[in-house]
């Protein structure tokens, strides 16, 4: 879903967390009420969205755990009672053909990604840190392929990447380049799923780097001026060092955000053709949804190796957050 | 001199903008492109001559679309203030026992992946018989923005000065009188930011809407260009120029509402 636009969740998210976890505001409130009625009152404001968590979170969780450990047959997925089956769904997955090239798109989808999206918001955010005339407002433009919902941006570079009519193609011929079958062949479907996902992904990663750049005092570069530092000098000795906090935190999200991405690939190629780009999220989705046959139990355990991936990088950034709240 | 280098700078950065935001240009173009023109080669680089069919062809195939994904937007919108509103009041202000745990379940809810919140879901609204109803996707939908909602609330009501809560004390308000008369009205920006971004998710929410609603009566615009694209691989104008109308709340909010954007974009994530 939106990925692109949960980004920006992200972004509020860690100061949001923060600020409730680390530093909780002097409420006026608890040194004149009793300490048990303040908590009720408490909790009572918070009860509709403890209960929203566990009837919507942890239930589908537990849901899905549930379903990658039994077999389930479409009988037993609506009257219940499907016997248990320990670890079968998972060793199914295993010894599935698809396994080791899922695994396979998915790492290089993912790495792939963020290094373009890195690289690029980085180098946007460097050069739109410096103000120039209109700097703002084309800043803010650069914001619109995340905002677009992804059925938008994918069905639009699907078009673009048309093998007889895109424009791509039509641009390649004209500087002499044979047309490339993007989304049809085999070797290409995972190159055009990642050219969309940078483009989506840079807005992130210009914002992120860019208000990073912004906390570094014009001082420090003043200083390394006059020591005779050069631009390039200045960036790679003073900006970049400065800026490691700032990058672990966009990689990390950034990791934890494109592992999942689905709807880009299933939009563009459905994961094909014959599995080419197929990825952990696509694959788990079509043994559920995409056949005839929904093989719930396959399906529910490729989703929780999907989950056991994307909290590893999860709780590494929430140790990396809460280390530079301590510093 | 230094006139000139900044001129020069805007220049780049016309032109960088201008190639990053290409395929949203080319959207409007096609949208705009004749059925008999649109597999020329070279493609045409303006609609001229251009057509406004696809856009009849939206305004006829795809109202009804339009109009849902409106209905669940606000639904949702609704769903998620009603929801995360209170909870951020408390967390700000009421220094609830476990308050800190909850935020960091908030957090990790927010990294789970959309198909097994699908697939949980999925199970669920089969037992309940909701599956394929609009109140369903609501409520999936809200998942999006519950636990950003949750914490832009709690970094905004943080900030909201002691004294104003003191005074409504005073004039013997409780906690629920203090919330909606005194906290709500003062929050006006965070429900802003927090409703703009809840309405752009559900209204961009591709894949509950295709696992949860894929055979209802009442489909969203995302599922309408979804089945566009499967259905007539020939009506590219038509289906770019839904993508076009599915992109109006996107560019509304952008320009409208641009400093609540940046609200909610620079509430945080860099620590300085």
């Amino acid at each position: 879903m939106s990925d692109r636009a949960r980004a920006k969740a992200h972004q509020s998210r860690p100061d949001g967390g923060g600020a409730a976890a680390t530093a909780p505001p002097p409420s006026a409130q608890g040194g004149t009420r009793k300490p048990a009625a303040s908590q009720l009152a408490a909790w009572a404001f918070l009860a509709p969205v403890t209960i929203y968590l566990l009837v919507f979170y942890a239930y589908p969780l537990y849901r899905s755990l549930d379903l990658s450990l039994r077999n389930y047959t479409v009988r037993s997925f609506v009257h219940g009672h499907a016997p248990f089956s320990g670890f079968k769904n998972y060793r199914i997955d295993l010894h599935d053909p698809t396994f080791t090239p899922a695994l396979l798109h998915t790492l290089i989808f993912t790495v792939v990604s963020i290094a373009f999206q890195f690289v690029i918001g980085l180098a946007l955010a460097v050069f739109f840190v410096q103000h120039f005339k209109l700097s703002a407002t084309l800043r803010a433009l650069f914001l619109v392929p995340w905002l677009l919902p992804l059925i938008v941006s994918a069905s639009t570079w699907s078009w673009m990447l048309n093998s007889d009519s895109g424009v791509v193609n039509s641009a390649l011929h004209s500087v002499g380049i044979t047309s490339v079958n993007w989304l049809t062949a085999p070797k290409w479907a995972l190159v055009s799923v990642i050219i969309a996902n940078i483009w989506i992904g840079i807005p992130f990663n210009l914002v992120l780097m860019y208000s990073g750049l912004q906390a570094i005092s014009p001082d420090i570069y003043e200083a390394a001026a006059l020591d005779g530092a050069n631009g390039w000098q200045r960036f790679w000795r003073v900006t970049f060092p400065l800026l490691r906090p700032v990058t672990a935190v966009t990689l990390l999200l950034g990791l934890v955000y494109t592992l999942k991405v689905f709807d880009i690939i299933w939009i563009m190629t459905r994961g094909g053709p014959a599995g080419a780009s197929t990825t952990f999220a696509t694959w788990s989705y079509q043994l559920s949804f995409g056949n005839l046959l929904p093989a719930f139990g396959p399906g529910a355990a490729v989703a929780n190796m999907l989950i056991v991936m994307t909290l590893i990088f999860g709780f590494v950034y929430f140790r990396i957050q809460r280390k530079q709240l301590e510093s | 001199m230094s006139q000139r280098k900044t001129w020069l700078k805007t220049g780049i950065g016309l032109v960088l903008t201008g190639l990053m935001l290409f395929p949203v240009y080319w959207m409007v173009n096609v949208s705009f492109t004749r059925d008999r023109d649109i597999r020329k080669s070279p493609p045409n680089w303006f609609p001229v001559p251009g057509t406004l069919e696809g856009y009849r062809a939206v305004l006829h195939q795809q109202g009804q679309y339009i109009a849902t994904s409106v209905v669940v937007g606000f639904g949702t919108v609704a769903l998620t203030l009603l929801l995360a509103a209170p909870a951020g009041y408390s967390l700000a202000r009421l220094r609830p026992r476990g308050g800190g745990a909850l935020s960091f379940v908030l957090l990790i809810a927010q990294m789970i992946p959309g198909i097994i919140m699908a697939m949980g879901f999925y199970a669920i609204f089969l037992n309940l018989k909701v599956l394929n109803t609009l109140p369903g996707l609501i409520v999936a939908d809200s998942t999006l923005a519950v636990p950003f909602g949750v914490l832009i609330f709690t970094a905004f009501m943080s900030g909201i000065p002691d004294e104003l809560l003191q005074a409504a004390r005073i004039d013997g308000a409780g906690h629920l009188r203090s919330f909606w008369s005194v906290v709500m009205p003062v929050s006006r920006n965070s429900i802003v930011t927090v409703s703009l971004f809840a309405f752009l998710w559900a209204w961009s929410d591709f894949i509950f809407a295709n696992t949860l609603d894929g055979g209802g009566r009442h489909l969203p615009i995302t599922l309408g260009i979804y089945h566009y694209i499967g259905n007539n691989n020939q009506q590219w104008s038509a289906i770019m120029a839904t993508a076009v109308v599915a992109s109006i709340p996107a560019t509304l909010l952008l320009i409208v509402a641009q400093r609540y954007v940046a609200a909610g974009v620079t509430a945080g994530a860099v620590k300085d």
